[in-house]
């Protein structure tokens, strides 16, 4: 390939843009993990820095000392996690498929009455008040994911993509006597693994980072997810006190400001250190699904 | 007897599609169910807006106040300022997002170093994983008064700190700045994808022709993703009543000294929820939103419609 001078420029340009702003991105991510590396006493005197001095390991050393919180709170949104993913994407891709039988005469008419929950809705109040006060889920594991299980754009993507899968598959095998059920599980199912693995991945992504549901639903501290442990505790020094407190360690010298670093190091941890494996596949899915328009 | 039949056949119709599709109708009555419960179900409780509520009371034994809360949201201007911010943000969010999600792209698609590429892609990715708590975490290392990095940086070049936190005028540089740093690398990878499909037979031969790379974007890649940036535009111009509660609760939360300038509707409806015992009014703040985002999404996508049918959504 020739190099012209309008090439030459364009690269130029685009190599500064595209370095600028993937630094940029990366950036404060090494701050949180060099503050967390800090000792108290430095960051006292001067402040977050971005390159780690006067190393220490203080903060996680007190953070981990006692990790029967974190550890509850990691267990509890893998279980949300797992669970309500499985169920999402279960429910989803089910009625994506019943949604594009071209023989099921009323199909027209739910995907309209799922739709128009897309354009309107009655807000957060009502919302919060059916889940609080008629469905009485407050301070419960379900409040963390039952109102979030079913999500319309998801059946719609999955019935889009089994649009393409040739309607003959259907037919012959109810032809050979097999009920809906079994044609989708085993059938259908299999070759829609592209459309499931995208939602699959989106939907676990959402319950993992999810801290709406427990800021709005949670106070008991044992049914804190991950995130919302983070917000808490980085969030008031009052609350990182009382929880230290509670796991037997002295807080009158408490190394506070590298600890909500440390701590956040900590709940992010996993999900930076899994990225690099999972994050084409969110790619791949973005790609399909946006082609598909 | 005529009228009576074609009744009387239509129920028939209806209990036969019944019995034919009784396992589909099965498979498909979680999610109705479910979406009965937890979308439609509300919506009936939108009459909270019209009335005083009391917990005691509930929903249904609550006095009707009628536009009372209405008037006083409006009359006190409360209203107003939150539309003003919720509006004017997400205005800028749009532009700045879309302008720097299809710069990156057209970069991305044309450049040469396949890794430099990849890695950087990578990299702008990142931000989208992560929950706004983190980037709360984030911005407070960044922009605390004493510790902060932003003030240590000023220090060593021996300027003043500065009291971000304490002053308004920072901060819609500040909410348009993380909200980009967060979306712009998922929004960048589906203009990608958009650009990717374009037959690059029509590059080739702009490029015999004579074209230059920056005639070969205007006239190829630009028109060729117009239909993603319409699909994607129009999706958040139709959203421009809805704020994204994450990014102002968690860079801002309960801040006072900040509320004129970045108290968006989210943010109000949610303090009048849980902070003020003034449900009814929350409720209609929640009902004022819903409505004028259902306009904006008919409004737009009429106009798209218009414009160019096969690009709106319904």
């Amino acid at each position: 390939m020739k190099m012209t001078n309008d090439k030459l420029l364009f690269n130029a340009a685009g190599y500064i843009a595209v370095t600028v702003f993937s630094v940029l991105c990366l950036l404060p991510f090494i701050l949180v993990i060099s503050s967390s590396l800090t000792s108290e006493t430095y960051i006292i005197q001067n402040g977050y820095t971005l390159i780690p001095q006067d190393i220490s390991l203080e903060a996680y050393r007190l953070a981990l000392k006692n990790p029967a919180a974190i550890l509850k709170s990691y267990g509890l949104t893998i279980f949300v996690t797992a669970v309500g993913t499985a169920l999402s994407v279960f429910l989803c891709t089910m009625t994506g498929y019943v949604l594009q039988r071209k023989d099921f005469l009323w199909r027209n008419k739910i995907s309209f009455y799922l739709f128009f929950t897309m354009l309107f809705n009655g807000g957060l109040v009502p919302w919060y008040i059916l889940i609080v006060q008629y469905l009485h889920m407050k301070n419960t594991v379900f409040a963390l994911f039952v109102p979030s299980l079913i999500s319309v754009w998801n059946i719609l993507l999955v019935k889009g993509f089994m649009r393409g899968i040739p309607y003959e598959m259907t037919e012959s095998a109810k032809i050979d006597g097999a009920g809906d059920f079994h044609i989708f599980i085993s059938i259908i199912l299999p070759v829609s693994k592209p459309v499931v693995a995208t939602i699959g991945l989106f939907t676990a992504l959402m319950y993992w980072n999810d801290w709406f549901a427990s800021l709005l639903f949670i106070t008991n501290p044992d049914l804190y997810t991950l995130q919302y442990f983070l917000y808490r505790l980085a969030g008031s020094v009052q609350a990182l006190r009382m929880v230290m407190d509670k796991a037997g360690i002295v807080v009158d010298t408490l190394p506070v400001e590298s600890m909500k670093m440390a701590l956040t190091v900590i709940v992010t941890g996993p999900i930076i250190f899994l990225y690099p494996f999972v994050q084409r596949y969110f790619v791949k899915g973005l790609t399909i699904g946006s082609v598909k328009g | 007897m005529v009228k009576n039949s074609a009744a009387v056949k239509k129920r028939n119709e209806f209990f036969r599609e019944f019995r034919k599709s009784k396992m589909l109708i099965l498979m498909a009555l979680p999610a109705i169910i479910h979406v009965f419960v937890f979308s439609y179900l509300p919506m009936g409780g939108i009459v909270l807006a019209f009335k005083q509520f009391r917990y005691a009371e509930g929903i249904f034994g609550s006095p009707w106040i009628g536009l009372e809360n209405f008037r006083f949201l409006f009359i006190s201007g409360q209203a107003w300022n939150i539309t003003k911010n919720t509006l004017f943000y997400n205005f800028l969010f749009i532009v700045a997002n879309t302008f720097l999600q299809i710069a990156l792209a057209v970069f991305l698609s044309e450049m040469i170093g396949k890794w430099f590429r990849k890695i950087t892609q990578s990299l702008m990715f990142l931000p989208y994983f992560i929950s706004w708590v983190i980037v709360g975490s984030i911005a407070y290392n960044l922009f605390n008064y004493e510790h902060g990095a932003l003030n240590s940086l000023l220090g060593f070049f021996g300027a003043e700190p500065l009291d971000i936190y304490n002053n308004p005028s920072y901060w819609p540089w500040i909410l348009v700045l993380f909200n980009a740093w967060k979306g712009v690398g998922y929004g960048m990878v589906v203009y990608l994808a958009a650009i990717v499909s374009i037959d690059s037979e029509m590059y080739e031969a702009a490029e015999i022709d004579g074209a230059n790379i920056f005639q070969r974007i205007r006239h190829i890649t630009l028109p060729g993703i117009l239909p993603t940036f319409v699909i994607l535009t129009l999706l958040a111009v139709g959203g421009i009543f809805r704020g994204d509660f994450g990014l102002f609760y968690q860079l801002i939360g309960d801040n006072g000294v900040l509320r004129e300038r970045t108290d968006i509707i989210d943010t109000f409806v949610y303090r009048a929820l849980t902070q003020t015992s003034e449900i009814g009014m929350a409720a209609a703040v929640g009902f004022y939103q819903s409505v004028m985002c259902f306009i904006f999404i008919l409004l737009t996508n009429w106009i798209v419609k218009r414009v160019q049918e096969d690009y709106a959504l319904f």
